[in-house]
């Protein structure tokens, strides 16, 4: 069966997205951690991860080490997968449909074409449907989130400012594209060409979201979200699930807590791998999610995003 | 006269349970997410959705949600697609783990496979109507039923929706589809175990 139902091209037939936006609702309402070997992950699902992303390392890494940000080593995501009954994704550069390629012979439930890695390609990102495992992809605002839907997106998250602690992109890019949903669906038919030309986004997708008045993918949230209280505030302001990077198993920095030799340590990321997913469930509950706050041993120092030079953001790679 | 709209919760720990309250509100149901173990005391009726089984479990841990599920679902009509099939069941493999055991069932998890063995199949059950559209998302596989345990669908020779009384469950999705006849069914079990 082929359809061209405004995501693009023919050769996603309506079953294989609807396949892959079907994962991306069985991950609702839950919390996608960023673990960096087995024991992390290990660590996730005991603590009730939905799903877990599995990479070399998380972004707050990245971000005190530098170089070059690759797609994660295949020994590595084989182990997590052997690890966790629950799906492991994974993530590609973005443009680089080589690494895509790679994790989709692995078996990687979700591919994650993320800024967070150094990027690929300055023009192009993946063509998404060509795959037949499901692409997460980040955005900032409408256009870009419908730009990555008709390349075959399945689920988009807001980007943040990876690897800060600091919430306020996520927040601001949340805000932006529950906004711009908003302000379609107010518009007259006859306006909706001109949003799309200024959306710079596909004609057909703008319309249906302004009939809709939400994405016609999951939408979720990440980018520095680090403690209870930021899940709590995503999940009001309309994220569908919750992607903690570095707010769970890294101390200060670019240093990670030792779960494997100390034990204060490795309590102290169970019990901020708890919290966040009783706050996540129970985000609309404050009595809770203080409860989740209360129970967290220490937290990830964080990095104001504003303090971060401009030409070292993650969230401007891509467009 | 026009029967009271029964009054269904959906367990809304994580998963597909949007897609479910939406079905079941559209069939008449009166529809209601579930997230605290207090909510289960109004509802004639449960759907548990797919979604992770092992997070399913790890908040129902807290606050006496277990047992007071525990208790529900041995006494009302219960729904259960994918995630909410392993949580009923007698035994689960792939790994072991915890279930409410009100299904006479063993249940493998993930066993077709990751993501990519996902897959959307139409066959005929014992529904009027004609083939049903099943969608398999990472679907576990019923591998013993014992003999009290109703078979309304296969898939190759592995029951993927069954019925044990007022129990009804899917390996599949019917949420993710557009043919209600499984809520429907669902709906009936419900209506008449009010009357």
């Amino acid at each position: 069966m082929t359809e061209n139902n405004g995501f693009g091209k023919e050769h996603d037939s309506g079953a294989g997205l609807r396949l892959k936006t079907g994962l991306a609702e069985m991950l609702k309402g839950g919390v996608i951690m960023d673990v960096m070997n087995v024991a992390q992950a290990r660590i996730a699902e005991e603590s009730g991860a939905v799903a877990v992303m599995a990479l070399e390392r998380v972004p707050a890494m990245i971000r005190a080490e530098g170089g070059v940000a690759r797609m994660a080593s295949p020994r590595l995501i084989k182990e997590i997968m052997a690890a966790c009954t629950i799906p492991v994704m994974a993530k590609a550069r973005i443009g680089h449909f080589a690494e895509a390629q790679i994790l989709q012979s692995l078996g990687v439930d979700f591919i994650d074409e993320s800024e967070v890695l150094t990027p690929a390609d300055e023009q192009h990102h993946i063509d998404k449907h060509a795959f037949t495992t499901p692409f997460v992809c980040g955005a900032k605002n409408l256009g870009e989130a419908l730009r990555r839907i008709s390349e075959g997106a399945a689920m988009i998250r807001t980007k943040g400012e990876p690897g800060t602690g600091d919430v306020v992109h996520a927040v601001t890019h949340m805000r932006t594209i529950v906004r711009e949903i908003k302000a379609l669906t107010v518009l007259r038919e006859d306006e909706l060409y001109a949003a799309a030309k200024n959306l710079q986004a596909p004609y057909e997708l703008v319309r249906m979201v302004a009939k809709a008045g939400k994405l016609p993918v999951p939408n979720f949230s990440a980018g520095g979200i680090a403690t209870p209280a930021d899940a709590s505030l995503m999940m009001q302001l309309g994220a569908e699930t919750i992607f903690v990077g570095s707010g769970i198993f890294m101390k200060e920095g670019g240093t990670p807590l030792d779960i494997e030799k100390s034990d204060d340590e490795r309590k102290e990321a169970i019990s901020r791998a708890r919290a966040i997913v009783l706050a996540t469930l129970h985000y609309d509950d404050p009595k809770i999610v203080a409860e989740a706050s209360e129970a967290v041993i220490g937290n990830m120092k964080g990095l104001a995003a504003a303090a971060i030079e401009e030409k070292n953001l993650m969230q401007t790679r891509g467009w | 006269m026009t029967p009271p709209s029964p009054a269904v919760g959906v367990l809304a720990l994580q998963g597909a349970f949007e897609t479910h309250a939406r079905r079941l509100a559209e069939l008449g149901a009166d529809a209601s997410l579930v997230r605290k173990p207090g909510q289960l005391a109004t509802l004639d009726a449960l759907v548990i959705p797919g979604g992770e089984s092992t997070t399913f479990l790890k908040h129902l841990e807290r606050a006496g949600f277990y047992d007071a599920l525990n208790q529900f679902v041995h006494s009302k009509p219960v729904f259960g697609t994918c995630a909410g099939c392993i949580l009923l069941a007698r035994e689960v493999t792939n790994p072991q783990q915890p279930s409410l055991g009100a299904l006479d069932i063993a249940v493998e998890r993930n066993a077709y496979g990751r993501q990519n063995d996902s897959t959307i199949l139409t066959a005929e059950t014992t529904l009027p109507g004609g083939p049903l559209e099943m969608v398999f998302i990472r679907a576990p596989r019923i591998t013993r039923i014992s003999d009290n345990i109703e078979v309304l669908a296969k898939r190759d020779d592995s029951p993927v929706l069954i019925r044990q009384g007022r129990i009804l469950a899917s390996t599949f999705h019917p949420e993710l589809g557009d043919d209600p006849r499984v809520h429907q069914l669902f709906l009936n079990i419900v209506r008449r175990s009010m009357s």
